[in-house]
């Protein structure tokens, strides 16, 4: 058995824990004169007190934490095998090196000459992106992936604009993720939907009617939202290269490809990468990620302001750059995040970043293999990094996905990603990841299988899943239907 | 499994799209090899040095309580929220924090984070023209320089004209008069940020007013997110954004931040990004998940308010214990701190021969020039004697060259800011 039940803590907000009064904090006494607030700044600038803030002490302000913590799963504790989302192991020595006082305390506007290491940082993981993705040029400004997907359809339009005309239409497979279309629109452009083929993949026919002279681009992922590798994607870049569009790449399944094989040798023009997923940055409970955008070295002049360069040694930013796009964000990009994607790098070298590639998809491989009887595939094709079920034979029973992802929970492991992608009808996308031990991997094998055999026996209780956790099947409805965003006093448990 | 080798694994990609060699990166290093080369990286930069550096990043004390909790494996390798039964714990957080930020905003709804306070200044206005369904957008040249330009890049291709409004000679502050001939029916929304770039308490109420004669919305900006511990906060904007590094997140070379956007409550439905809701479990207990997610990419795809997938919740999280560790006094005296550390600094290098650039009042930034020796030479002796001086601001400013916006904090100690005074004094040969 992977879990048995223990006792976890109640803990109100932490504004039900106020009372006036209380302290957490302690400064040193002042040692300069005290000046008065209203005479500084008016008196209808200053405020009487912040209504409704906390008043704790340092105690009850560890517990509170640590408590609420308990309530969460993490990848610390197993498994958690959301597909497309890279779910590995953060290793602590990067959590380390992000903090060391002369990178954590450096300012964005200090000077170059009291910067270099933190250039250097930057310079270096540029070079090594680039190796790794077989790009030109690497821009490290964007926050997330969804900002580099932004950076780089911007890129593309301000290349096409350079060319004469921007064009109209991005291209998206009907297996996109969801910040596809919506970065498109954002970039000003009108969102056209490719359907995939019978097996799940681009079809190169359909492709063929759809690339006309108002395409800018196509967006793919490759491997795909199916974790399929998109075979025809080189002759995909050569039908859009030869109709004047460019080919983006959404590096969110890069896990499946580092050392492997190089988007820049099969004809991408640009991608951005998650390395918040490929190179272990922590997730954070949602964020802090980082979205790089690598491009071919026709589209290097409109990478956003700055660039570094290098002259005999001496980093510098070069903030002339007339073609650019601008900046996407003030400074230059989650930097803290930066470093540690450059020391989970390090860590590997090339050939351990491949070797950590090839344990994904055998890891991927091994979980495919051992529920194949229990769940249907509904693409034969090899799997990449991740393999994707259907609820097809459940569902018979009455029992969807969503439902098998609770029962998950019961069972001590996080749920896979549901109902995406939306090709598929009532996905079950399993991405385990390299950093899992055959055991644990066993333990998931048998947890699915037990569950298909519920399914069978006893579906009602699946369907009244979870059954283990301190906070039962979460109404998100009424959440929805009266939102309560904030804590108002009064309101109790 | 069949495979005679994991190469069998990839026998699928067509060989010509295969790498057929190692990556060119240097063999794996061990842990204590890589903490020696940031170690080394981490020498290159600033050490050992006092910083009056401000302008949108800022060093506050960090209370050693805030890692040990944040770092917590719970917190830190978990996901985005989605199975709401298994991450109580980020979403009671979550929720916290959202209510923090009203309370210290007042404003009436907030959303779980942005990327930072730069991208929060383009997804407000784009908040702004949905809500007003009007298109233009006016921004006080007082709003950072760097986040100005990311509301550039991204309103190029929005079909969302930007113009820019003037900072008054004399007070730093905006200019009204030219604010109020720029208005018009198109105008969706006028964005100010308080204290502005160069440190000044903007006149945000007057700000509203001729923006909602005209049926503008009013955004406010903020940067310095200790200032809110003493200034009373815009109540008449609509929306609210801005940046909350200086609780918690050390200055990291600009990142990661974390962003915040808030509002009223009939807007709740325009916002971007994630949003925790509090409802109940099938037993009856309070419990919290994400919810409108109508509003997002995941559901709506291209009609989506935003592309927004992740925010910074870790960073959120950080803030949100800072916030807790400060509460309602610590945090008043921790800007009243910065006030008068401020203050006591102008005043000293007033002393000698520095000149406040404008009249307007001041939190804890201001912008300085130097009369008896030029701002170079009071850098480049700053620099000899360790201390990083003032942002020059004839990059973003070329107005302003020969002057400098010079930040301190709690974190400066009077015997620094005497030293650093003293170089705008003569040179005495």
């Amino acid at each position: 058995m992977k879990v048995r039940p223990h006792i976890t803590q109640n803990e109100p907000l932490i504004f039900e824990h106020s009372s006036p009064g209380k302290k957490g904090y302690q400064l040193p006494p002042l040692d300069v004169p005290p000046v008065d607030p209203v005479s500084a700044l008016g008196s209808g600038a200053v405020r009487r007190e912040i209504p409704g803030f906390p008043e704790v002490s340092e105690v009850e302000i560890i517990r509170h934490f640590t408590r609420l913590s308990t309530w969460n799963y993490a990848i610390d504790l197993g498994l958690y095998p959301l597909g497309s989302c890279t779910m590995k192991y953060n290793p602590r020595v990067n959590e380390y090196v992000a903090r060391l006082e002369g990178l954590a305390m450096a300012h964005p506007y200090q000077p170059e000459s009291l910067s270099q290491g933190a250039i250097r940082v930057q310079a270096q993981l540029e070079e090594y992106l680039g190796e790794i993705t077989g790009m030109d040029a690497v821009t490290l400004q964007p926050a997330a992936g969804a900002h580099g997907e932004l950076t780089g359809i911007l890129v593309v339009r301000a290349y096409l604009e350079s060319q004469g005309d921007p064009r109209r239409t991005v291209l998206i497979p009907d297996s996109a993720h969801g910040t596809n279309p919506a970065t498109a629109a954002i970039a000003g452009y009108q969102v056209r939907e490719v359907k995939s083929n019978d097996q799940g993949m681009i079809d190169l026919a359909e492709l063929e009617r759809e690339v006309d002279e108002t395409v800018a681009g196509l967006m793919v992922t490759n491997p795909n939202t199916v974790g399929i590798f998109e075979n025809e994607i080189a002759k995909v870049a050569e039908l859009l290269h030869s109709r004047g569009a460019l080919l983006y790449m959404d590096g969110a399944n890069m896990n499946a490809l580092a050392g492997i094989a190089r988007p820049g040798d099969f004809g991408v023009d640009v991608m951005h990468l998650n390395l918040h997923k490929t190179f272990s940055t922590p997730h954070g409970g949602g964020g802090p990620g980082a979205g790089p955008v690598a491009v071919k070295s026709h589209l290097e002049p409109f990478l956003p302001t700055p660039r570094i360069l290098e002259r005999e040694g001496h980093l510098s930013y070069d903030y002339e750059r007339e073609q650019s796009i601008g900046r996407v964000r003030a400074y230059c990009g989650n930097f803290g995040v930066l470093i540690r994607a450059l020391s989970y790098i390090l860590a590997h070298g090339g050939e351990g970043l491949r070797n950590a590639t090839a344990d994904a998809v055998l890891n991927a491989n091994y979980i495919r293999k051992g529920i194949e009887a229990d769940y249907h595939l509904p693409y034969p094709a090899p799997s990449m990094h991740e393999c994707v079920f259907s609820d097809d034979t459940q569902a018979r029973r009455g029992v969807k996905t969503g439902e098998i992802a609770k029962r998950l929970i019961d069972y001590g492991f996080h749920p896979y990603t549901v109902s995406f992608p939306l090709i598929i009808h009532g996905a079950l996308m399993i991405e385990p990841t390299e950093t899992e031990s055959k055991g644990e991997l066993d333990l998931f094998i048998e947890a699915m299988r037990s569950i298909a055999r519920e399914v069978e026996d006893d579906p009602e209780l699946v369907k009244s899943a979870p059954h283990s956790t301190r906070t039962k099947r979460v109404n998100e409805v009424l959440a929805a239907r009266r939102p309560v965003v904030r804590w108002e006093p009064g309101e109790g448990e | 499994m069949g495979l005679s080798s994991v190469e069998d694994l990839f026998a699928h990609l067509p060989e010509e799209l295969r790498l057929n060699r190692t990556l060119d990166i240097p063999p794996g290093k061990s842990e204590y090899e890589i903490i020696d080369y940031f170690r080394e990286l981490a020498g290159q930069n600033a050490n050992g040095y006092a910083s009056f550096l401000g302008a949108g990043v800022y060093r506050h004390y960090r209370p050693v309580v805030i890692d040990p909790l944040v770092t917590r494996g719970e917190f830190l390798t978990s996901y985005t929220p989605y199975q709401a039964e298994i991450s109580q714990g980020i979403l009671t957080a979550i929720f916290e924090f959202q209510t923090m930020v009203c309370q210290l905003t007042g404003m009436e709804v907030a959303n779980a984070s942005m990327y930072d306070g730069s991208t929060a200044v383009p997804e407000a206005a784009m908040m702004a023209v949905r809500i007003t369904k009007r298109d233009k957008v006016l921004v006080a040249t007082s709003l950072h320089p760097e986040y100005r330009e990311v509301l550039d890049t991204y309103s190029r291709h929005q079909e969302m004209p930007v113009e820019t409004i003037a900072y008054d000679a004399e007070s730093g502050r905006i200019d009204l008069n030219e604010l109020e001939a720029e208005l018009s029916d198109r105008v969706a929304a006028v964005i100010v940020q308080s204290p502005n770039f160069f440190g000044i308490v903007e006149q945000t109420r007057e700000a509203a007013e001729l923006a909602h004669r005209h049926g503008a919305l009013l955004v406010v900006i903020f940067t310095e997110a200790v200032s809110l511990g003493l200034l009373e906060p815009a109540h008449e904007a609509d929306i609210v954004a801005g940046e909350l590094q200086s609780f918690a997140h050390p200055p990291s070379y600009g990142g990661p931040f974390v962003g915040v956007l808030a509002t009223k409550q009939r807007y709740i439905r325009q916002v971007p990004g994630r949003l925790v809701g509090q409802t109940v479990d099938e037993d009856g207990n309070r419990a919290f998940c994400l919810t409108l997610a109508t509003r997002e990419q995941h559901i709506r795809r291209e009609k989506a308010t935003s592309n927004i997938c992740t925010n910074q919740a870790l960073v959120a999280l950080m803030a949100t214990v800072y916030m807790t560790v400060f509460g309602k006094e610590g945090l008043r005296e921790l800007a009243e701190q910065n006030l008068a550390k401020a203050h006591y600094l102008a005043g000293e290098i007033q002393k000698r021969g520095g000149k406040l650039a404008f009249s307007g009042p001041f939190f804890n930034e201001f912008v300085v020039r130097p009369s008896r020796v030029s701002a170079g030479q009071v850098n480049e002796r700053a620099m000899e004697d360790k201390i990083v001086g003032g942002l020059d601001l004839s990059r973003f400013y070329p107005e302003l060259a020969g002057s400098m916006l010079v930040c301190a904090t709690e974190m400066n100690r009077r015997e620094e800011m005497d030293r650093f005074a003293e170089k705008f004094a003569a040179l005495t040969t």
